[in-house]
């Protein structure tokens, strides 16, 4: 592909976002459920993660299966910054994000020599860890979790009572800010760094590409996302705990929009989100309001079943490809 | 805290180890085949775990009673999910890396919510067993039979994961592992050695699911830590090891037994924890790992 075609592409990329950015700022206006409502800010909220976890899984080829604890520790420092000091969470979300950025670079430290499977292990336990550890660590409540009191309505501390629609703003604001350094990535020197890395570490260490560097460089960037993103679910569901905020079953879900929509593209997070979270919710309120395990069965099956019959994401079904041209066969 | 509390505890960690090396065995089995991280693992134990349960409570047949036939029947399971999923991943031609992960993720998933489906989320266990209440004594140390019996049944099954690696099929595993277009020249199947080697593993997880069944609570989610334990486990042993699963495994049940004896019940998985990241830092592919 010349110069001239990518920059075209590049441009294409960015009216399409534009629109698609347009028609999602409407799109709740007609809509009077405050399920559906809650629906849609879920499935922004979780594009928007996706696409932070693409920087590191994705573009850069290194599965984390413990973007939870990111997750968690935006979460956390933006609530307790925010319960116990009065910090405004909008202030607040860049703390978690930058703390959140700090673990994955320690994170990163000793899991980057690992490689493939390891590497993914590595991440899933060290979550884990700090799930134990929060779930008896008294200063945060332990498990018992904190609840976010509504003082008065603002935009600066994220408050809004009950109404969702602020927060749809919120989150599309936090969707668009991820996709557009997302986009930057794609463009620059460190996503040509990236791709190299991931598909074939070897060969692109011979040119002079510092893996090492490279990968601290995209969990740190991936982590502070996600960081801010646990800071805006924090102040949507008003209440956090271990379990909801560290546990692996949200590591999966950060993951899979991406897995499912095409990892280390820049519409796969989304169109995965866009597809999953909807299922995952619908399923789980018309069957398995009594919890009994239905929706899990049809959310993991239908998981398998994309998994193998799209392993190059549902993006394929609109003719794009991954940006590492094409077949990416992972050597892990 | 006397001498003998903690022979006894250390005792218990050991026998819980033989336990936790089983099944690990299983998992570093299938990796060390066909690199393929089986994320369902602690749903296949999950799976015994019930097996053992309705036989026992339907037909009165003593969890021991039930090895021969739940290794069968979790044998063919693991077959089953290596022909219809496996082989189809590790058939396609982008991200099999991760498509692996997350198409064995699903299955966990999928599996968590069909035993919730059928047996709801409570808690069941085996309290009239054949081994139910009965203690073993040494001197100053007591415990449980049934801790016992599934210490020495997992240890038992351990040696015949190791004399199967010796065998003529076990060199045909090895040989697949090294090279599997070059094994199909001389006639032996990736497919069939492929899917033998899942049912091997999951039988090993089987045999530790029918021995937890007789002591531990069963619940859909009881997997998930057993499973947590497990990849510790192999990581530190050092994926495709035996030797390293049973060294490994062993030296988890012993840490996890004194983290809660010294620290804290609640935070026993911490020590665990510490050694993994220990041996992160220092021999990152495991204690005997040579991948």
């Amino acid at each position: 592909m010349g110069d001239n075609a990518i920059l075209k592409r590049r441009r294409r990329e960015l009216i399409v976002g534009a629109v698609l950015l347009i028609v999602l700022a409407v799109l709740p206006l007609p809509i009077e459920s405050v399920y559906l409502r809650g629906l849609i800010v879920l499935t922004l909220l979780y594009a928007g993660l996706s696409q932070g976890w693409n920087i590191l899984g994705g573009y850069c080829g290194q599965i984390s299966l413990g973007h939870a604890l990111y997750f968690g520790i935006g979460a956390y420092s933006s609530t307790i910054l925010y319960v116990t000091l009065g910090i405004p969470p909008t202030l607040g979300m860049f703390v978690g994000g930058a703390l959140a950025a700090l673990a994955a670079l320690l994170v990163g430290w000793p899991c980057f020599r690992l490689s493939g499977h390891y590497y993914a292990i590595a991440t899933l336990v060290i979550s884990q860890m700090f799930l134990l550890l929060a779930s008896n660590w008294n200063f945060i409540n332990a498990s018992m979790g904190i609840t976010i009191p509504f003082r008065t309505q603002s935009w600066l501390d994220l408050e809004f009572r009950t109404a969702i629609l602020p927060f749809h703003y919120v989150m599309l604001a936090y969707v668009a800010v991820v996709w557009i350094i997302a986009w930057f990535i794609e463009g620059s020197r460190w996503g040509f760094y990236w791709r190299a890395v991931k598909d074939d570490a070897a060969a692109a260490s011979s040119l002079g590409v510092r893996i090492f560097s490279s990968k601290m460089a995209a969990a740190a960037i991936s982590g502070a996302v996600t960081g801010v993103g646990g800071a805006l679910y924090a102040q949507y569901i008003a209440f956090i705990d271990p379990d909801s905020v560290l546990g692996l079953s949200l590591s999966v879900l950060i993951a899979l929009p991406a897995v499912v929509g095409g990892v280390g593209t820049l519409w796969g997070p989304l169109i995965g989100a866009a597809v999953l979270i909807p299922v995952q919710q619908l399923s789980a309120s018309w069957l398995g309001g009594s919890g009994d395990g239905a929706d899990l069965m049809i959310y993991g099956a239908l998981i398998v079943v994309l998994a193998l019959a799209r392993p190059q994401g549902l993006v394929s079904l609109f003719g794009i490809r991954s940006q590492a041209g094409g077949a990416v066969v992972d050597r892990a | 805290m006397t001498a003998s509390l903690i022979i006894q505890v250390v005792l218990g960690g050991l026998l819980m180890g033989f336990v936790y090396a089983l099944v690990a065995a299983g998992l570093s089995l299938i990796f060390g085949l066909m690199n393929v991280v089986n994320f369902a693992h602690g749903e296949l134990l999950m799976l015994a775990m019930y097996g053992t349960f309705v036989i026992h409570e339907n037909l009165g047949l003593d969890p021991l009673l039930q090895i021969p036939l739940i290794v069968v029947v979790m044998f063919g399971i693991g077959v089953a999910i290596y022909r219809l999923l496996i082989a189809r991943a590790l058939d396609v031609r982008f991200n099999t890396g991760m498509v692996q992960i997350f198409v064995t993720f699903g299955l966990s998933i999928f599996l968590v919510g069909a035993a919730q489906l059928t047996f709801g989320s409570d808690f069941r266990s085996i309290n009239n067993g054949f081994l139910s209440n009965q203690t073993f004594t040494l001197g100053p140390v007591i415990l449980p039979m049934s801790q016992v019996l599934a210490g020495v049944v997992c240890l038992l099954a351990f040696g015949v994961l190791a004399f199967i690696s010796r065998t003529e099929f076990g060199r045909a595993l090895e040989a697949t592992r090294e090279d599997r277009d070059a094994v199909a020249l001389i006639g032996i199947d990736r497919d069939r050695v492929f899917s033998i080697g899942w049912g091997i593993g999951a039988a090993a997880v089987g045999v530790a699911g029918v021995m937890l069944a007789s002591f531990y609570y069963i619940s859909p989610t009881v997997g998930d830590n057993f499973a947590l334990i497990a990849y510790v486990t192999v990581a530190l042993g050092g994926f495709g090891s035996l030797l390293g699963a049973l060294i490994a495994g062993l030296l988890v049940g012993v840490v996890e037994a004194l983290t809660a004896l010294f620290i804290d019940p609640s935070l026993k998985q911490i020590g665990i924890f510490a050694i993994y990241v220990l041996v992160l830092m220092f021999r990152p592919n495991g204690l005997l790992g040579r991948l």
